[in-house]
């Protein structure tokens, strides 16, 4: 079993939202790099419980990025997997980076791609898709479980107010979010591994991208609290009918 | 030349959220001068023409029997049989969960840039630019798409349904897809419950509830409201409630009218889950807590005490 676990770097939650250049990039002073958590904690764990379950599974990383992205990926290697590659990309246009991820793919013959439900910086919920329709594969989104046996998948998946089994047959692509598996911290040995893992770095084939940012911009500001006494609930029932409308 | 709208359907029945993407595909059509037609795939229990009212003049229906469950790779290849038989030069979906798995495929598909997550009508002032979340809800992006063909998947909650006069035409179609290799072999709905997701009011509640023995007062709450509950990461992973109810960064990222937040004290990840919502009511003890500075009303009090008395005082206001 050969498994592509597509990595992202995103700015830390609690990271400060701004932008400079007349609002057309991303302030990245100060910003503190992680990875992109649905990866990290469904998509790369899981890959690494698949790889506990039997040893003779190998785990690849992919990142599209820039050099700045090789600590996230030595960090994810950390967690677990065998060997990584970056392609020296940079890009906004999914299509653009899921056009990278699907060459890495075709290159290493993998039965199984898994990336994140999204990335929490961008919110495109789009590669795991475009790189599914790229190599013809089967695509199960925002997968809460996912077993194995043989060549075979059974995958739940969320649906509108519940979930849906599918059972598909290997290569596929499978999006993972919460429910894959539990977060892990890297120990030490698996920091002490990563470093002698190796990382190997592709340059881009060429695509056109589909799209590109105009500009950012923040959502205007709250108008404060109107805060109601705990005596007075009544006030508050009052004041979402008629003031609010909403119920 | 035409606006292409996916009717998405659970169970044979139109989704909530392919009411706004029709409501918003009007418009662009209206935007670019020209009409509105649909999409629908497999056995459909609704009365397609009614969906009229909408603003779609034609609704092409494929009832194929490959597609009666969903499979995004087939879906995929009968929507852009249609997409190119009636010549889309904008194809809208939800980005619902259909939407999510469907839309990226067909980017590809029809190499059509797709703006996922979008929360307003495209800018067609020059060019064509759709302004979409990024970071979470906490700030927004204006997408250029440079194809010819341009897809938009827009957010659950972000565009009001309108429903006017009119009635659409029905046409069945055909489709070149066959069973795809995902098959379905068991489906699980709560029934009974409003999907959070689709939700117009959202009670959620955290850590501040002590322990999974006290969500009957939120759960009420929820109920008397014909509201979808919601939680906080720790009280999921602490599994006091199921994982589909948690909210935020890494959990759900919801939009309703209405989201009540009780005993939750508003982390920088949570709101970025929440934030859209239109509405935002805090209830906890902490004057100090930050959800406060993100909400539009609130009390500062005991969750025990204030719950129970805010369920009590909706319930008269119902009658
Ligand atoms: C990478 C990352 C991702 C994360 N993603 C998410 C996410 O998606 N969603 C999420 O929710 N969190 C997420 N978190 C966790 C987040 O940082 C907070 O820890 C979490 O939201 C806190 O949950 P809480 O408000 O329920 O609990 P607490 O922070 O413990 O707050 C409990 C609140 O209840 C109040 N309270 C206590 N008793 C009462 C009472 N009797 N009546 C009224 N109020 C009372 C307290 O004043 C307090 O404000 C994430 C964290 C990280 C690092
Ligand atoms: N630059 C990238 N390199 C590798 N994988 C990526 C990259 N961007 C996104 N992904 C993967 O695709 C998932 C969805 O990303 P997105 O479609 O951008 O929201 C992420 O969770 C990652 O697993």
């Amino acid at each position: 079993m050969k498994i592509l676990v597509c990595i992202s770097k995103t700015p830390d939650t609690t990271a400060k939202i701004a932008f400079t250049d007349n609002n057309t990039k991303f302030d990245v002073n100060g910003v503190q790099w992680i990875i992109n958590p649905y990866d990290e904690w469904y998509s790369l764990v899981r890959a690494i419980e698949l790889k506990e379950a039997d040893a003779s599974t190998v785990i690849h990383l992919v990142t599209a990025g820039a050099a700045d992205a090789e600590p996230i990926i030595r960090k994810a290697l950390a967690l677990g997997g065998d060997e990584a590659i970056r392609v020296n990309a940079d890009s906004h246009d999914s299509y653009y980076i899921a056009s990278q991820i699907a060459e890495v793919a075709k290159q290493g013959g993998y039965d199984l791609i898994f990336t994140g439900k999204e990335t929490i910086d961008y919110n495109g919920s789009s590669i795991g898709g475009m790189v599914a329709e790229l190599l013809d594969l089967p695509y199960i989104s925002l997968a809460t479980k996912f077993e194995l046996a043989g060549n075979k998948a059974t995958v739940t998946r969320e649906i509108e107010g519940g979930e849906e089994v599918n059972e598909v047959e290997l290569p596929a692509v499978v999006s993972c979010q919460k429910g894959m598996a539990e977060a892990r911290i890297p120990n030490m040995r698996g920091i002490m591994a990563a470093r002698t893992k190796p990382l190997k770095v592709m340059e881009p084939v060429s695509v056109d991208a589909l799209t590109s940012v105009a500009g950012f911009g923040l959502p205007p500001a709250k108008a404060g609290v109107k805060l109601v006494d705990a005596e007075n609930v009544d006030e508050l029932v009052r004041l979402l009918h008629e003031e609010a409308k909403a119920i | 030349m035409s606006v292409l709208i996916f009717i998405d359907t659970a169970e044979g029945h139109v989704k909530k959220s392919s009411l706004e993407a029709m409501t918003y595909g009007a418009k662009v059509a209206e935007q670019l001068g020209t009409t509105a037609e649909a999409v629908v795939l497999g056995a459909v229990n609704d009365d397609l023409g009614a969906l009229g009212k909408y603003g779609v003049k034609k609704i092409h229906h494929v009832a194929a029997d490959a597609l009666n469950h969903f499979d995004a790779q087939v879906f995929t290849k009968a929507i852009a049989e249609v997409a190119n038989a009636t010549g889309a030069k904008v194809i809208i979906f939800s980005n619902n969960i259909s939407g999510k798995a469907i839309a990226p495929r067909l980017s590809v598909r029809l190499k059509a840039g797709l703006v996922s997550g979008a929360v307003a009508l495209p800018d067609t002032s020059n060019g064509f630019v759709v302004k979409k979340n990024v970071f979470s809800g906490k700030a927004f992006a204006n997408v250029a798409v440079n194809t010819d063909v341009k897809i938009i998947a827009l957010n659950p909650n972000a565009y009001q349904t309108i429903a006017g006069e009119g009635s659409a035409e029905v046409v069945s179609a055909s489709t070149t897809a066959t069973a795809g290799k995902v098959k379905v072999t068991a489906v699980n709905k709560a029934s009974g419950e409003v999907p959070l997701t689709e939700a117009e009011i959202v009670v959620s509640a955290g850590r501040g509830m002590k322990g999974p023995e006290n969500w009957g007062m939120v759960e009420e709450l929820a109920k008397t409201l014909h509201a979808a509950t919601a939680c906080s990461r720790p009280v999921a992973d602490a599994h006091w409630r199921p994982h589909n109810e948690h909210v935020g960064q890494t959990g759900f990222a919801i939009a309703p009218n209405l989201y009540i937040a009780i005993g939750i004290s508003g982390a920088i990840q949570h709101l970025a889950g929440v934030n859209r919502s239109k509405v935002i009511v805090v209830i906890n003890k902490d004057p100090e807590a930050p959800f406060f500075k993100a909400a539009d009303y609130g009390i500062v009090g005991d969750a025990f005490d204030v719950v129970p008395k805010l369920t009590a005082a909706i319930k008269k206001l119902k009658g």
